[in-house]
């Protein structure tokens, strides 16, 4: 660059400089969208949906820590991690949309809460607010991505094309945010005797949860051979949520089920008292001005 | 002895050539370049706060990605920056305390508040835009980390540049109310850009000795003059206007005359009275604070691990 004119790039001219970048590359270029013959289409938007809401709505939590991390490096390791699942959030609601004739921004700002379709796992408050702090917010990323991760592994086997090429490239990204949170629940479970007490009370806080993320949804039944069923990925994310709760010295917690509503839960719409909140502070400039460009 | 190494000091200081973190130099350039560089990387860290207010409301995914990046890049930036001053023989943790007790400064413009996603754009634009030109001649600067470091983090700021140039645009194409946001945000933003260069140089008491050291390279005044030109006719190309009446092309100076920025305010909010400067000094401690116990965690876990390994 020239030391004389601060202007010069915006003309143009030089490449991306981001320190870290947006994690969000064209990278499906080349990969074939057109749907699978004999495919429900209606089902493989609404399994877009669940996959593409998980990661948007955790996202938006994960980045109410930016600015406000322990230190500067868990910082940009939390926003690297909240970049990641908006590129995957991302691809998901555009495949989602190419069936649904909307566009990614369409499905993430002018749905209502009933219509999202994410687990509450990703929805609750696990801090920087009153509903956590660190811990929880660690224990939460170590449930959510060792589960993401069995899921992905699984699913670049679908028969969708573009499910395939989002599971591949996520992958890399989700193995990086378990072992993430792993190191951390070790270095807390093993630190001082508050760190200890924090990482257990963060995983009573996040365990009620994970029974939602291995029930099977009648999307997914009718989906087979495109969609995971995740119930078949629960001895597996277990083995690897014992290894890492055995090396940090804690206890599994026993309550793992929080009661349905109705016998309905995040994937029928059904969300917590928190999602309200989140939607109403993602989607109000979006939807103040109708009409407007970003 | 100390004459020697003081002259050779001054001779690679004036021969353009770098100092570098081994090399002998005066206590008052070692400490007036740990006092600068840490301002800058708290600037960088406080920077974080005005932006990241709306990467919770970002109007689309798009620019909620690229404000995400942007703020932690900010956070990379302050790494960078603290590690240069490391290499002075400064530290991060003695630093931020410092900081978080009102004994070092940032920059005061990150007092003034972010009241629309316009304010995102224009934050790009002119802000980053008036940082740059006041660091680019650092890349420069007489001592070797920071001018590195100053090289990386222009090269990134530029880019940020022209992101934030980028949504004006895109908003000056979309409707009326859009148009009306980026002028909003331009007449609240743009004299307190033109404080970003410090007050005038009659009345700026560190430009002489930090000249002489080439830590400093231009003037206050000659920077701001030198900002003034750039933007003008970045913002007819946008379709905006200054807010400043005395703004107008002089053609015997081949330069734009302007008028100043209002020097009371400007002195009121380095002093602590911006709408903003208790919120951002009360973040950064909160975050600090609740921090605590992971850092010791971390540093436990780490100790522990080493007596293992030790015993091993």
């Amino acid at each position: 660059m020239s030391f004389d004119n601060a202007y010069e790039s915006l003309l143009g001219g030089e490449d991306a400089h981001w320190a870290f970048g947006t994690g969000f590359s064209e990278a499906l270029s080349g990969v074939n969208r057109e749907f699978p013959a004999g495919v429900d289409r209606e089902a493989l938007a609404a399994y877009c949906l669940m996959l593409g809401d998980d990661a948007l709505i955790f996202s938006q939590r994960l980045s109410e820590w930016c600015s406000r991390a322990p230190e500067l490096e868990e910082d940009i390791a939390l926003a690297n991690i909240a970049l990641d699942l908006l590129g995957q959030a991302r691809m998901l609601l555009t495949r989602a949309g190419e069936v649904l004739g909307r566009d990614e921004d369409a499905l993430a700002y002018l749905r209502d809460e009933r219509e999202f379709r994410n687990v509450h796992l990703a929805e609750i408050d696990c801090g920087p607010g009153p509903g956590g702090d660190f811990a929880a917010t660690i224990a939460r990323l170590l449930v959510f991505s060792s589960w993401r991760l069995a899921l992905f592994s699984r699913l670049r086997g679908s028969a969708d094309p573009v499910l395939a090429a989002i599971a591949e490239k996520g992958l890399k990204e989700l193995a990086y945010h378990r072992d993430h949170a792993a190191q951390w629940t070790v270095r807390l479970g093993d630190g001082t005797d508050e760190s200890h007490r924090r990482m257990q009370a963060g995983l009573e806080r996040v365990w009620p949860f994970v029974d939602e993320l291995f029930a099977t949804h009648a999307v997914e039944v009718a989906l087979a051979g495109v969609a995971v069923d995740p119930a078949s990925l629960r001895s597996e994310v277990d083995g690897v949520l014992e290894a890492v709760l055995s090396a940090a010295g804690l206890t599994r917690p026993t309550d793992t089920r929080a009661a349905r509503v109705a016998g309905m839960a995040g994937r029928d719409g059904v969300h917590t008292e928190a999602m309200g909140y989140l939607l109403a502070e993602m989607q109000h400039l979006h939807r103040s001005l109708p009409g407007a460009v970003w | 002895m100390a004459d020697d190494l003081e002259l050779r000091f001054e001779r690679t200081v004036q021969s353009e050539s770098r100092i570098e973190p081994r090399d002998w130099m005066p206590d008052g350039y070692r400490k007036t370049l740990i006092r600068q560089i840490a301002q800058h990387a708290h600037s960088e860290i406080i920077g974080m706060q005005p932006e990241g207010n709306w990467i919770s409301r970002a109007p689309s995914l798009r620019r909620k990605a690229i404000l995400l990046a942007k703020v932690q890049d900010e956070a990379g930036h302050g790494l960078y920056l603290y590690s240069a001053t490391e290499t002075l023989g400064a530290d991060r943790e003695d630093l931020t305390t410092k900081l978080i007790e009102g004994r070092q400064k940032y920059s005061s413009i990150f007092n003034y508040p972010t009241l629309t996603f316009a304010d995102v754009g224009v934050i790009g634009w002119l802000v980053d835009g008036a940082a740059i030109c006041n660091q680019v001649p650092l890349c420069r600067t007489s001592y070797g980390p920071y001018a590195r470091a100053m090289i990386r983090i222009c090269k990134e700021e530029s880019f940020h540049q022209r992101q934030g140039y980028e949504l004006l645009m895109t908003m000056m194409r979309g409707t009326q109310q859009q148009r009306d946001m980026v002028q909003d945000s331009v007449n609240r933003w743009w004299w307190p850009a033109l404080m970003m260069f410090g007050p005038p140089d009659a009345e700026s008491t560190n430009t002489e000795q930090s000249m002489a050291w080439r830590i400093k390279r231009d003037t206050n005044d000659e920077l701001r003059q030198k900002f003034v030109n750039m933007s003008m006719p970045q913002a007819e190309a946008l379709g905006v206007t200054f807010p400043d009446p005395e703004l107008e092309w002089n053609a015997d100076r081949g330069e734009y005359d302007f008028g100043q920025p209002d020097w009371d305010e400007f002195w009121q909010v380095v002093k602590g009275g911006g709408v903003c400067n208790e919120q951002r000094i009360a973040h950064r401690r909160k975050a600090h604070e609740d921090g605590a116990w992971v850092r010791e965690a971390a540093a436990a876990h780490a100790a522990k691990h080493a007596r293992k390994e030790g015993a091993a």
